[in-house]
């Protein structure tokens, strides 16, 4: 048997973009377009209405069946900013807990007449299966979907890098941290290697890193001074405490000794690095405040510009152009 | 009734005989081949020109979901798919609910299998109570019983003194003991093969190790308490290597690969399909083309079918949370000729790996065809094609990783017993 790209899913018969669910086999012009969409987003923000018509009329589930506020609330409101109707819904507290499958409260929900899902969900592959399954009419976005994709991130991380580095061409771009548990590291890397980015580095104990994970096209380093020198953009990710438990690390001091990124450790990148962070942080685990807060840290930033390309997806599979 | 299957290629890899020529039986036993026993009148008379007329097949792993598991499948449903995939004889792995750890339940379960058509249905006894790896079964009774070996099916035994002590115990009666070597440690929480597939999806994954540590525990023990023991279900290389030296080095160990890990790789993982969900989990191209130079050396004694039928509720469900297992029964024959095809087998050569070879490991009367032995045949057309889809699939479990593809092989009749249990229609 062949195995089937999951991009297929992902694209109409004529190329463009239908569903959102990983970065993974996104050819590049699907993503240039999403990141200039968003720059042409980036200015409603800025003035005194924060709406354009795009998605009037059209609703949009946020359907979570992992907790998540910030992500959540972002694409509420770039939902909101396209003029779409918005229903929240928080399925881990509800039909799930009473045995419901997935699929059955997607079924539920599209009778309700819904136009786009927003998913979040604890297992791999769940936004797929929904893609699959929905009607050829509804549009399905992946707000995170177990340890695979986390595709939105990926897209204003790249959007960032691209506002303060202007192009990818002759980047060094270095990834410190549980890489192997994180979706935000595998959207950033498909992204980042299609973009032409030719150097993208993986930094972790050998714990924190898929056994294979140098056939995604990264270098692998486990020494965080070695694997920072020269680079132009240092992306931090989140240290979830249950590592310790899982005996993949000892502690989250001892972490923070070698991992964690300090201001005398960033000095081994390049003196005019960005230091991005997905949020939320733990602030002296993986990244000391100083940084953090620092004039190299491009952390809020993100934030804003993840409504500008949570508006670009939500349009552009909606074929809703601006 | 007697019957005669005329002009058929009658193929027996227990003697080498690839010959076309009639098969005569009467009263359950195959009576002539080639010529009539005298004064033969045969009330059925089955015309296999073009076909293939081999042993019936010996499946190794099939759950019939009984006693207990009724709303998946049942032994009715399975028997039938069985029959119509060509099988014969059946072992039934003793994952059932509750599992088949006592004698009373094995009697319940001959008993049905008897009462309706369909395969021989050999039971396996659970190796220990409620297969929970802490106390041993009644094995001795279990055997008088019915059960042909004593296994934990997929659940883990984490305390190695009970595996030492139940291997023991096993040889004392000189009982087999069929294992599937798996680190429940190493394997905690895993879906995937840990390769670079499970690397870019994010897949919690099963490294190779799980099972190879497993498998060398096993191996020990086995040389330690001199028990007869069966490896199931094989799925890397580095266990295959292990499996040869042993053998090389004259231990009397055997194994088997399920029909899908001879063909299929963590590759067909790659889209999430919840139907590729299997265990022990797909693994890498390298892993798999080493299982099908395994089988064609012989490392591999034979190749079983695995058969889970799983309902839909908890198959189409994110890759992860989707319960394991493909159906089997009925692409056992057809999968296992695509194996002998590709790697250039003869006929001969490749039926062996799912009919002499599992009878002898299983220790039954069955997978020959020989003048005097059990009239157990399977008649198909190696021509014939066919699409596998929820409606040409008799098993109740739909679930498959090929659901829309063609198969090569299509089995005629299925005669058990000296009985036509099954006739294409």
């Amino acid at each position: 048997m062949t195995a089937k790209m999951t991009s297929n899913l992902q694209l109409t018969a004529d190329g463009r973009l239908r569903h959102l669910l990983t970065l993974d086999g996104l050819p590049k012009r699907i993503l240039t377009e999403i990141l200039d969409t968003a720059q042409s987003f980036v200015s409603v923000g800025e003035r005194d209405v924060k709406k354009v018509p795009l998605l009037r009329g059209k609703a949009v589930f946020n359907v979570f069946f992992e907790n998540s506020t910030r992500t959540r609330t972002t694409f509420e409101i770039a939902a909101k900013r396209l003029s779409a109707d918005v229903v929240n819904l928080n399925v881990n507290a509800s039909s799930q807990s009473k045995g419901e499958t997935l699929l059955d409260t997607v079924s539920n929900l599209s009778a309700m007449l819904a136009d786009m899902f927003v998913v979040r969900h604890s297992a791999a592959g769940a936004a797929h299966l929904i893609a699959r399954h929905v009607a050829p009419h509804i549009h399905v976005i992946n707000a995170g979907d177990g340890r695979s994709a986390h595709p939105t991130q990926g897209l204003l991380d790249m959007f960032t890098i691209r506002h303060y580095k202007g192009d990818f061409h002759n980047l060094r771009v270095a990834i410190v941290g549980d890489v192997l548990h994180s979706r935000v590291a595998r959207s950033q890397i498909h992204a980042l290697t299609t973009l032409g980015c030719p150097e993208v580095r993986v930094i972790a104990p050998r714990t924190l890193l898929p056994r294979d994970v140098s056939g995604m096209g990264v270098h692998v380093f486990h020494r965080l001074e070695e694997g920072l020198k020269d680079v132009d953009v240092v992306m931090m990710l989140r240290l979830q405490n249950e590592r310790m438990q899982g005996a993949r690390l000892p502690s989250a001091g001892e972490y923070y000794k070698h991992w964690g990124l300090t201001p005398e450790k960033l000095k081994y990148a390049r003196p005019d690095a960005i230091v991005m962070h997905p949020g939320p942080m733990n602030r002296g685990v993986e990244i000391d405040s100083a940084v953090a807060d620092g004039g190299q840290s491009v952390i809020l930033p993100q934030v804003t510009y993840g409504i500008a390309v949570r508006m670009a997806v939500m349009s552009l599979v909606a074929g809703a152009n601006p | 009734m007697k019957m005669a299957i005329r002009n058929g290629r009658v193929i027996d890899p227990a003697s080498g005989l690839d010959q076309v020529q009639d098969v005569f039986i009467a009263a359950g036993r195959v009576v002539g081949l080639g010529t009539a026993p005298a004064e033969f009148h045969a009330g059925l008379e089955i015309d296999a020109l073009g076909l293939v007329v081999c042993p019936g097949l010996v499946d190794m792993s099939l759950r019939l979901r009984e006693p207990g598991l009724e709303y998946v499948a049942g032994l009715e449903s399975e028997m039938q798919a069985a029959s119509a995939g060509g099988i014969t004889s059946l072992a039934c792995p003793p994952d059932t609910d509750p599992p088949l750890d006592e004698p009373g339940l094995i009697e319940m379960l001959k008993f049905r299998a008897r009462s309706m058509p369909g395969p021989r249905v050999y039971p396996v006894g659970a190796l220990t109570h409620q297969l929970k790896g802490e106390r041993l079964t009644e094995m001795g009774e279990l055997h008088e019983a019915g059960c042909i070996a004593f296994s934990q099916a997929d659940a883990p035994l984490i305390d190695t003194a009970v595996l030492f002590h139940a291997m023991e115990y096993a040889a004392s009666f000189d009982l087999p003991v069929w294992l599937r070597p798996e680190d429940p440690f190493l394997a905690r929480g895993g879906v995937a093969h840990d390769g670079l597939v499970a690397a870019r999806l994010g897949l919690p994954a099963i490294p190779v190790p799980a099972e190879t540590v497993a498998l060398q525990t096993i191996l020990l023990l086995m040389r330690q308490t001199g028990a007869r023991v069966h490896i199931s279900r094989l799925s890397s290389r580095a266990a295959v290597d292990m499996v040869r030296q042993a053998k090389l080095e004259g231990l009397p160990v055997t194994c088997d690969v399920a029909v899908h890990h001879v063909h299929l790789s963590e590759m067909d993982t790659a889209d999430f399909n919840p139907h590729c969900h299997l265990v022990p989990p797909l693994r890498s191209l390298r892993d798999r083309d080493a299982i099908r130079q395994a089988l064609a050396e012989g490392v591999i004694d034979a190749i079983c079918s695995d058969h889970a039928p799983v309902d839909e509720d908890v198959k189409e469900r994110p890759f992860q949370e989707a319960e394991p297992g493909a159906t089997g029964a009925e692409l056992l024959l057809p999968l296992t000729l695509r194996w002998g095809r590709e790697a250039g087998l003869s006929l001969v050569q490749t039926l062996d790996r799912v009919t002499q070879r599992p009878a002898r490991i299983m220790g039954v009367d069955a997978g020959f065809v020989r003048v005097g032995g059990p009239a157990d045949l399977c008649v198909f057309d190696p021509e014939g094609g066919w699409q596998v889809s929820a409606e040409s699939l008799r098993s109740l479990g739909k679930n498959s990783p090929y659901l829309g593809h063609e198969m090569l092989g299509r089995v005629h009749y299925t005669v058990i017993d000296g009985h036509l249990d099954y006739r294409r229609t």
